[in-house]
């Protein structure tokens, strides 16, 4: 396929800004980052002995509670080491930013901080509403409700919080009184949430718990998906059409589930733990792309992947060595064609400032000229890399999955039959 | 000894065994033919009007008889673990096991259990008759009261009473040991003659059977135990029975603790009674040499209590256990044909089904399967799209479109008049007018200054604090309605949806094929031409709905949450009803704005509810 040699090298000195005519450009001058929000700055102080303390409780009451913890080991974690070991974003446990998330429809985001607090973005207006609920410790994931203006999930240590932030209210800080609670006893930490493309379920996941819930959240009710293997669910990704979903469990073993009579199937990793992040159309090449990515780079961890929406690029976050000096976290960017045969083409490296490592990334989920990929810093910036080319299927001819790639920001070519008549 | 006469004794106890199981059998056939009968009376129905009742029949009837069958097949395995624990011995593991065995085995055994299979029946027999997909809500207290004093639930609340002791019978049977019979010999201390006595333990498991029978049928009541409510994901009955077992057990063990505690209590204070009264009429004499029951020291016994909540248990699962597999039975998807191809079954189509007035279950199972549909089955959609062979009319989508707007008007019309009758009482201030009321009666019960604020119509109670009872949060009969309409309502929104899918769905198929491109693209215009004639009607009818909706959330209490119960077999996702529909809604709205984008201008609404419309867009809403 391709190996890191055929990748253009990269500028260490300065931070990438965007991708222009094939090209990634980067600032000429160090200080100078028009994309970046501020530093996002947050204290915590934690009785030192009685964390400790309790964490040693917790992890003996858990160990001798589950029979099985000496089959998987990571029942044998304190509650913040298992968020902190399942989370999307690393080194959770001292990030500045504990999680992130666009929202899928309109231009805002979410991002939860060190000290258990949730602010939103929105790009054209200068209110970044502050969410704080006595419930909400230990922010592990962050997601919006499709197809709503207002709904957020939040994935918290000891329950599931739904924030309903009205977009048109100009308050800072919303009260505790906006968010639904949403517990079941021995479901938590959670550590995964995923709404169906509808917005009609939420499905939630605990690698203590082996079962899963789908959540009907109006009505507050939960049913429990439970199936043995694995020892608890870390991961759950919905497939774009809604028909399938996957639950990746701590061991070597993940499941698909399909979302008609909810039946799933076992699948079972090659080796070490599943780190499959994105589901798109059952991504066996996302797996071979893996192994191959494992068999270059002689990695022993691969991070994140991350699509943008139209299938054109693919962004990958690999995890750097701490132990050794000139090893950081990297995110590599690959131009991708999934027709007529599927193509990878190196693209380049997103650099931060310098000493910053990116942390998490996520790609805008309709960004119009072409995609714009978002990055978590370890210093507490965010920054919005742009790459801005024209659709492979604008261009060339009519074929049919590239329509449907590009069909659902695009929908000039179609028009209605009232329209028509008229 | 006389060991010829111990042969006959024991002879003559299993033939009279043999006769009582023979009884038992009998009157379980009567039960079984009561059923047949009921059956066939459907039947005849169906035979004389064959529209809906045919239908209602095959669908409904079977699957109640189904779920009879499995609780029936399952009472072994039940009544199995039952024995194990209830000769549980931790020293002696060997005997305790053997003597499971042979008590399995036993015909008293088989007996107890012709005798459970009858009232698993007449349990079933009831979960088909007072089923209802509407839950009762009870406006007051005093409503409450006259639901429980009905006539039919008396009946219900006496039956069940008698099972209740029936079952308990068994479960003392069992056991064994002291509890077996009601009578026992005893020697009296002044003449040292033998006579027999009343067995006070045999008596306080019967009377605790009773006990727990009436608390089932009262509970029955107050958590809405025979509302039926459908999922919100679709499974295969057997995971669905796995998934739901350990919070069946559960309840059922809970529900036993408590029922034990509040008999130990009542039996404390009022045991006397019924003791004297069984032991004057069947001539019993009262063992005065055993600790009475009914004292401290009498019932602080601890084999005694273990006894009374693992029969409880028993009780309660058998019960819980038919009323699952009823619910999980009934509610199963069931896929109607969208156009028939021969007259005779033209009533089970779906657009007929969904017309349906009489059977509420086969509309909401209509209901079910159209948002299976459309969320599922693209061939299915398709059917749902296609034009009349001869005439070209979108008869399908016309039928099943004009269903669902009717019943969203309807439920629009119900809020609407609901909030008129709140709004003029909230303006008169008269006492009577509020005593009339009932939506204004729940106050009464509730803090005083809920009830000055929704007279005085402000809007301040929405923060005011809420009883905690079963009952208030729906008062008024117009918001039960809404609430009995909302379940119809939510699977309904599948359709709304289709239009989105079926843009898609024919435009993977015209551009696959190169040539007949153009001529296929104008047939698939034709198709959304058929929806599209539509979408005025629809969306005017889901921006109005939404703000009755949304007034309807300016109400006093409309907008607090229910109290969540902790554990109960009734089913409590009807409190949420409102906020379901609240969610569906808008959900609803946004997959139609985001599908059709800047389009929706071209479509012929109202400049207020474009207005809406727009902020949906933007996602403002």
């Amino acid at each position: 396929m391709c190996s890191l040699g055929v990748f253009p090298a990269p500028v260490t000195a300065a931070q990438t800004l965007l991708e222009r005519n094939n090209e990634l450009l980067s600032a000429l001058h160090p200080g100078e980052h028009p994309q970046t929000h501020e530093p996002l700055s947050a204290c915590v102080s934690v009785p030192r002995f009685l964390a400790v303390g309790s964490a040693c409780v917790l992890a003996l009451l858990r160990w001798a509670s589950s029979f099985h913890g000496s089959l998987f080991p990571h029942l044998t974690l304190s509650s913040d080491e298992m968020v902190a070991e399942f989370s999307q974003m690393l080194d959770w446990s001292d990030s500045a930013l504990r999680s992130f998330a666009w929202h899928p429809h309109t231009d805002k985001f979410a991002v939860a901080l060190l000290d258990d607090s949730i602010r939103i973005y929105k790009s054209n207006s200068s209110a970044t509403p502050t969410l704080k609920h006595r419930c909400q410790r230990s922010v592990c994931a962050l997601q919006w409700k499709p197809l709503c203006g207002s709904a957020l999930a939040v994935a918290c240590q000891s329950c599931l919080l739904i924030w309903h932030v009205d977009p048109t209210s100009l308050s800072t800080r919303p009260s505790s009184g906006c968010a639904q609670v949403l517990s079941h006893p021995g479901h938590s930490p959670i550590t995964s949430i995923a709404w169906s493309p509808t917005g009609s379920l939420l499905v939630s996941a605990s690698p203590v718990d082996t079962a899963m819930m789908v959540w009907d959240v109006a009505a507050e009710s939960a049913v429990p998906l439970q199936r043995v293997g694995g020892g608890g669910v870390t991961y759950l990704s919905w497939s774009p059409d809604g028909s399938r979903l996957l639950a990746a469990t701590p061991s070597a073993l993940f499941r698909v589930w399909e979302t008609r009579m909810w039946t799933c199937e076992r699948w079972p990793c090659l080796k070490g733990s599943c780190q499959v992040r994105k589901l798109r159309k059952l991504s066996i090449t996302v797996f071979e792309l893996m192994y191959a990515f494992i068999y270059f780079f002689k990695l022993t961890f691969f991070s994140q992947t991350s699509w943008d929406p139209r299938g054109e690029r693919l962004a990958v976050l690999l995890k750097g060595d701490s132990q050794a000096v000139n090893h950081p976290s990297v995110i590599a960017v690959f131009k991708t064609r999934s027709s007529p045969v599927f193509e990878l083409l190196p693209c380049g490296f997103v650099m931060g400032e310098a000493g910053a490592e990116p942390r998490f990334m996520q790609f805008h989920p309709h960004f119009q000229h072409g995609a714009l990929l978002t990055v978590c810093w370890s210093d507490g910036r965010i920054s919005h890399v742009p790459f801005y080319f024209s659709s492979a299927g604008l261009l060339g001819g009519d074929s049919p999955q590239q329509a449907l790639a590009s069909n659902t920001a695009d929908h000039s070519s179609n028009k209605l039959y009232t329209e028509q008549i008229s | 000894r006389d060991p010829g006469k111990n042969r006959c004794c024991i002879k003559a106890s299993r033939r009279r065994l043999y006769i009582n199981c023979l009884c038992v059998i009998r009157i379980n056939v009567i039960i079984v033919e009561r059923l047949c009968l009921r059956l066939k009376g459907c039947m005849k129905c169906a035979c004389a009007r064959p529209d809906s009742h045919l239908i209602y029949f095959q669908v409904v009837i079977w699957r109640a008889v189904a779920s009879i069958a499995w609780s029936v097949l399952l009472l072994p395995v039940t009544a199995a673990v039952f024995v194990l624990l209830s000769r549980f011995s931790l020293f002696h593991p060997i005997q305790w096991i053997s003597d499971c065995t042979s008590l399995l085995a036993a015909s008293s055994t088989v007996f107890s259990l012709v005798v459970l299979c009858g009232v698993v029946l007449i349990t079933g027999f009831f979960n088909l008759e007072f089923y209802t997909l509407v839950p009762a809500i009870p406006c007051s207290r005093m409503a409450l009261l006259g639901t429980v004093l009905h006539p039919r639930q008396c009946v219900h609340s006496l039956v069940y009473c008698t099972m209740g002791m029936l079952v308990m019978w068994c479960a003392s049977v069992t056991i064994g040991g002291r509890y077996s019979t009601l009578g026992t010999p005893c020697r009296q201390s002044e003449s040292g003659e033998v006579v027999t006595c009343l067995n006070e333990y045999h008596l306080f498991i019967l009377l605790a059977g009773a006990f727990m029978g009436y608390s089932h049928s009262f509970l029955g009541v107050v958590q809405n135990m025979y509302y039926v409510s459908f999922q919100p994901i679709q499974q295969y009955k057997y995971p669905r029975f796995k998934g739901c077992l350990p919070m069946v057990v559960k309840c059922s063990v809970i529900q036993a603790l408590y029922s034990a505690r509040n008999f130990a209590a009542f039996y404390f204070f009022f045991g006397y009674a019924p003791k004297t009264w069984i032991s004057s009429t069947l001539n019993l004499q009262i063992d005065s040499s055993i600790q009475p029951l009914d004292s401290l020291t009498g019932l602080l016994d601890f084999s005694l209590l273990y006894h009374l909540s693992i029969s409880g248990t028993f009780l309660y699962l058998t019960w819980y256990l038919t009323v699952l597999l009823f619910r999980i039975c009934v509610t199963e998807a069931y896929s109607f044909p969208v156009q028939s191809t021969f007259t005779e079954d033209a009533e089970q189509s779906l657009p007929k089904v969904l017309a349906e007035k009489n059977t509420l279950v086969m509309k909401f199972l209509a209901l079910q399967d159209l948002a299976l549909l459309s969320h599922h089955s693209l061939s299915r959609r398709l059917e749902v799209f296609s034009l009349s062979q001869p005439g070209g009319h979108a008869h399908n989508w016309n039928a099943i479109s004009r269903e669902c707007l009717s019943l969203l008007s309807e439920l629009t019309q119900r809020l609407v008049a609901h909030q008129d009758a709140v709004a003029s009482n909230g303006r008169v201030k008269s006492q009577s007018d509020i005593a009339e009321t009932p939506r204004l009666s729940v106050p009464l019960r509730t803090p005083g200054s809920v009830f000055k604020s929704s007279v005085g119509g402000a809007n301040n109670a929405l923060t005011a604090p809420f009883t905690p009872d079963v009952n208030s949060p729906f008062s008024s009969p117009a918001i039960r309605r809404l609430v009995g309409q909302q379940d119809r309502q939510s699977p309904c929104f599948g359709t709304e949806q289709s239009p989105h899918i079926m843009r898609r769905g024919p435009k993977l198929w015209s551009a696959s094929t190169g040539l007949s491109h153009l001529v296929a693209a104008s047939f698939s215009e034709d198709q959304f031409g058929v929806v599209q004639t539509t979408l005025p009607n629809v969306l005017s009818c889901l921006v109005v709905l939404l703000e009755a909706v949304d007034r309807h959330f300016k109400l006093p209490h409309a907008s607090s949450k229910p109290v969540r119960t902790i554990c109960s077999m009734g089913d409590s996702t009807y409190k949420t009803l409102r906020f379901a529909l609240r969610a569906a809604l808008k959900t609803a709205i946004y997959k139609i704005t985001t599908t059709f984008g800047e389009h929706l201008n071209a479509v012929n609404i109202s400049t207020e509810h474009r207005k809406r419309l727009q902020q949906f867009l933007e996602f403002k809403d």
